[in-house]
């Protein structure tokens, strides 16, 4: 039987060096839970065989059920009937199955019904549900939101709403866009009113609501009457009640199994979520940061899936007598796809640990405080975490969603006037990767939320044991290489800075994202390269090629490239 | 409330060969063969498992093989199941269906009484689709084979619809009953994560005895004894164990002789053509009769 997690051979690699140590001690509570369910682990070797089983579940159902179902899912879609938004059949199989095997509360606590997974390990699941079908990454990947009501609400809020999501029965929906609040939230204008009994009432409208006819909904609102900006919104939670009417569903290029909804609140009632007034500078900026992990992980997983396609179809198809696979052309680009491919898994996997390790230190911190116990020692070190975890995120989005557009683009060529066509999974897998640099943060705004960190070296601690470490044989010359790559960061930065020129800092900003990232992933595969000899081609063609990108990304700051913005209403006719 | 007993068997997977499979004598190299759950059984237990979870009750599962038969077990409780029981002893080895529902039969009796007794139709080794039948002659129970769906039960009867040439039928069957499964009844349920992650390290008894044998810390009845206070121990039946007869038991109390094995290809040349005539017709009826095909 097919398994997308056993028969991942990089998935596997990861997996196998995955250290969780740390995370597991925290979230486990130091194994404390297993004296109350008995499927908690007593150590860390016991969870982690618990992490890899709940894996391989993932990926049997993935490729067995999922995936067959997909064409299917994307074939039908999610219609709106009479106000009511019914999934593709496919689509109800999958989410009727994954409740059955207790994965729609992975991350969730074992008290509320979950199974206390770390984030990492979750990441992975979305990814290979991803690979299977993008689509139902937009369900099953939702799971963020009722660990939002976990984190965010009270004891009662997590007592009606967290068995719901645990075993299924209630799907999620973040609410946040509005037909004049896309990118700017701070533009929310959907009104919460708090009556006389002091309960919360939604009234307005909200647009491209993924999964917006979900039975919980977390919404953003204005609760401070007068106010423009973000500091007068909160965040809310409610049940999906007939005050809410699912006005359309919208026609997509891509992810058909998803519906996004318009929304119209009449008068719902609703719960306060945590404090007033940190509903988007807090609550929202944390859940989005988790989701943009997440839609990394579903590019990750269409990625994968549309690699599988080329080179299956590359090692089947002849053209001139031979298989096109032995074509140096077509096999020179599903090097380059694959090199992306598992760059980018080296990058999320990483980036994913970092938001696992602030998580737990997070609520470590919590419960020290609580307890009335000193936080210094691990407060200082939370700070670190955060903000290495708040950098890695965008770029982890930036990188992997361009990659998986870049993958699916490439993996169509190969296919040649094939790949065009409606039978070959290949034109799937491209609209349904197209969106994923777009939601959760447009490529762009992953860009503005990555460059404070890399002006400022948030990484440097980072590549400073890098440089310090002596690598052995060619990967030494290669991590010469990275250090030339850092140094050419270094020089464009300052050429940017000494520019008084605020235009020119927000075009170069993503030449200068590239730059820091290149050298960061680059080491991340020399690591992996130590461990594996069939990662030194990896790292190798991952990092040469990177060298001369960083060269052209310095060219573009150097020559100023962008310095004619400031001529942009001449050139735009 | 029901209670069902299903019987499972883990056989060779034959989907995933590789390397060599016979052995040069035409017996079947089970080493290079990786050992999966007979993919009618477990649509049996899912029958099982739906029967309890509309009119409640308790599922019991139990196979005879091998030591490491426990596998299945263990994915039986990984899908569902209360219970499970594995039946195992060197003197059962070389069984034939007839031998095999005789300690069938007799395991059953020591387990208790149960509405259902099911089972996939045939495993995918042997094909032979006579266990299930034979076990419930054996219990003395009616048999409702090839069944498609039990849609319903009351009164002490089920209802059950069950394929057969050309089309199906629905009949009813006083409890209890033994029932043999086609795979197209059911789609099983995934395993549950949380079963999955509680159940990985039930053990039988032998196993627990090895991990004591292979690590002098370790002593088999410490292990058992915790085993069993977490709900980790796989009862273990042997020939003591059940009520049997030692020389209807394994290859003594198998009738059955393999006379040959023998890999028959049947190669795209091998056809004739039969002209749609009286006289091709004659012919075709005249090479069936002789290759004892027909007639």
């Amino acid at each position: 039987m097919p398994n997308f997690f056993t028969d991942n051979v990089d998935i596997q690699f990861h997996f196998q060096h995955l250290d969780l140590r740390e995370v597991c001690e925290l979230i486990e509570n130091g194994y404390a839970y297993a004296a109350d369910f008995p499927y908690a682990p007593t150590d860390y070797d016991d969870a982690k065989e618990n992490y890899r089983r709940v894996l391989e579940i993932v990926g049997d159902i993935a490729a067995n059920y999922i995936e067959p179902r997909a064409a299917g899912v994307d074939e039908e879609g999610a219609h709106l009937e009479n106000g009511k938004v019914t999934y593709a059949k496919g689509t109800q199989e999958n989410l009727a199955q994954l409740a059955k095997a207790d994965l729609m509360g992975m991350i969730l606590p074992y008290k509320y019904g979950g199974l206390n997974i770390p984030f990492s390990v979750y990441c992975v699941a979305v990814e290979i549900a991803s690979r299977a079908d993008a689509s139902l990454m937009n369900l099953f990947g939702l799971q963020d939101i009722g660990d939002c009501v976990c984190k965010f609400g009270d004891d009662d809020q997590r007592a009606e709403f967290i068995p719901g999501f645990a075993s299924g029965r209630y799907t999620g929906a973040m609410v946040l866009t509005e037909p004049d609040a896309g990118s700017d939230l701070q533009a929310v204008k959907l009104q919460a009113v708090q009556n006389p009994k002091g309960g919360w009432n939604l009234r307005g409208c909200k647009r491209f609501i993924t999964n917006g006819n979900g039975e919980v909904l977390v919404v953003l609102g204005r609760s401070e009457a007068g106010t423009k900006d973000a500091r007068g919104l909160s965040m809310f939670v409610c049940h999906r009640d007939e005050t809410v009417i699912v006005r359309r569903i919208e026609h997509k290029l891509g992810i058909h199994g998803s519906p996004t909804c318009e929304l119209q609140f009449n008068d719902t009632p609703a719960q306060l979520i945590g404090k007033r007034k940190l509903g988007l500078i807090k609550y929202t900026l944390d859940l989005m940061n988790r989701a943009r992990m997440g839609v990394s992980a579903q590019a990750l997983g269409i990625s994968q899936a549309a690699y599988e396609e080329a080179l299956k179809y590359a090692r089947e198809r002849e053209q001139f007598g031979r298989t096109i696979i032995n074509i140096p052309a077509v096999a020179n680009m599903l090097i380059e796809m694959r090199v992306l491919l598992e760059a980018g898994r080296a990058l999320l996997y990483r980036a994913a640990y970092m938001v696992d390790l602030k998580e737990r230190m997070e609520n470590r911190v919590e419960a020290l405080k609580a307890e009335g116990k000193s936080t210094a020692e691990l407060g200082n070190r939370l700070k670190e975490v955060v903000k290495v975890a708040g950098f890695l995120t965008p770029v982890c989005k930036y990188f992997l969603t361009e990659g998986a557009n870049k993958i699916a683009y490439d993996a169509l060529q190969v296919h040649g006037g094939t790949g065009y066509m409606r039978e070959f999974k290949v034109e799937r897998l491209v609209r349904d990767a197209r969106i994923t640099n777009i939601y959760e943060g447009t490529s762009q705004l992953q860009i503005v939320a990555a460059i404070g960190g890399a002006v400022t070296d948030v990484m440097a601690e980072f590549f400073a044991e890098k440089e310090a470490k002596t690598y052995q044989g060619g990967l030494a010359s290669l991590a010469e290489q990275l250090k030339g790559i850092r140094e050419l960061y270094k020089e464009c930065a300052q050429t940017v800075s000494e520019r008084r020129d605020s235009s020119f800092h927000d075009v170069a900003a993503r030449a200068l994202v590239e730059l820091y990232s290149a050298a960061l992933i680059g080491y991340h595969l020399l690591d992996d390269a130590e461990r594996d000899d069939r990662k030194v081609f990896i790292a190798n063609r991952y990092i040469l090629n990177a060298v001369a990108e960083s060269q052209r990304n310095a060219a573009l700051i150097k020559h100023a490239v962008f310095s004619d913005i400031l001529h942009a209403q001449k050139i735009l006719v | 409330m029901l209670s069902s007993l299903v019987l499972v068997k883990q056989v060779p997977d034959t989907a995933n060969i590789s390397g060599k499979v016979m052995n040069d004598d035409g017996t079947v190299n089970r080493a290079k063969l990786p050992a999966v759950f007979n993919a009618e059984d477990r649509v049996a237990l899912e029958l099982a498992l739906r029967l309890r979870d509309r009119y409640g009750g308790k599922v019991t599962a139990i196979t005879m093989g091998p030591p490491r038969a426990s596998d299945v077990l263990r994915e039986c409780l990984y899908m569902g199941a209360d219970e499970v029981c594995l039946i195992t002893d060197r003197k059962f080895a070389g069984a034939d269906t007839l031998a095999t529902s005789y300690v069938l039969g007799r395991a059953v009796r020591k387990l208790g009484t149960f509405d259902f007794i099911l089972g996939g139709r045939q495993a995918i080794d042997g094909d032979t689709a006579q266990v299930g039948p034979q076990t419930a002659e054996k219990l003395g129970l009616p048999q409702v084979t090839y069944a498609e769906e039990i849609r319903d039960v009351s009164d002490g009867y089920a209802t059950i619809k069950r394929k057969i040439d050309g089309g199906y039928e629905v009949l009813r069957a006083r409890l209890p009953v033994l029932v043999t499964v086609i795979g197209e009844a059911a789609v099983p349920r995934p395993y549950s994560a949380k079963r999955v992650m509680q159940y990985k390290n039930a053990r039988t008894l032998i196993e627990l005895e090895k991990l004591a044998d292979d690590n002098s810390l370790l002593y088999s009845d410490r292990l058992v004894h915790e085993a069993k206070a977490k709900n980790l121990f796989i009862q273990t039946f042997t020939m003591d164990d059940v009520d049997v007869e030692p020389e209807r038991c394994g290859i003594k109390g198998s009738p059955t002789k393999v006379h040959k094995i023998e890999s028959v290809v049947l190669a795209g040349g091998d056809h004739a053509r039969i002209e749609p005539t009286k006289e091709g017709l004659g012919k075709l009826i005249d090479a069936l009769a002789r290759d004892h095909l027909f007639g």
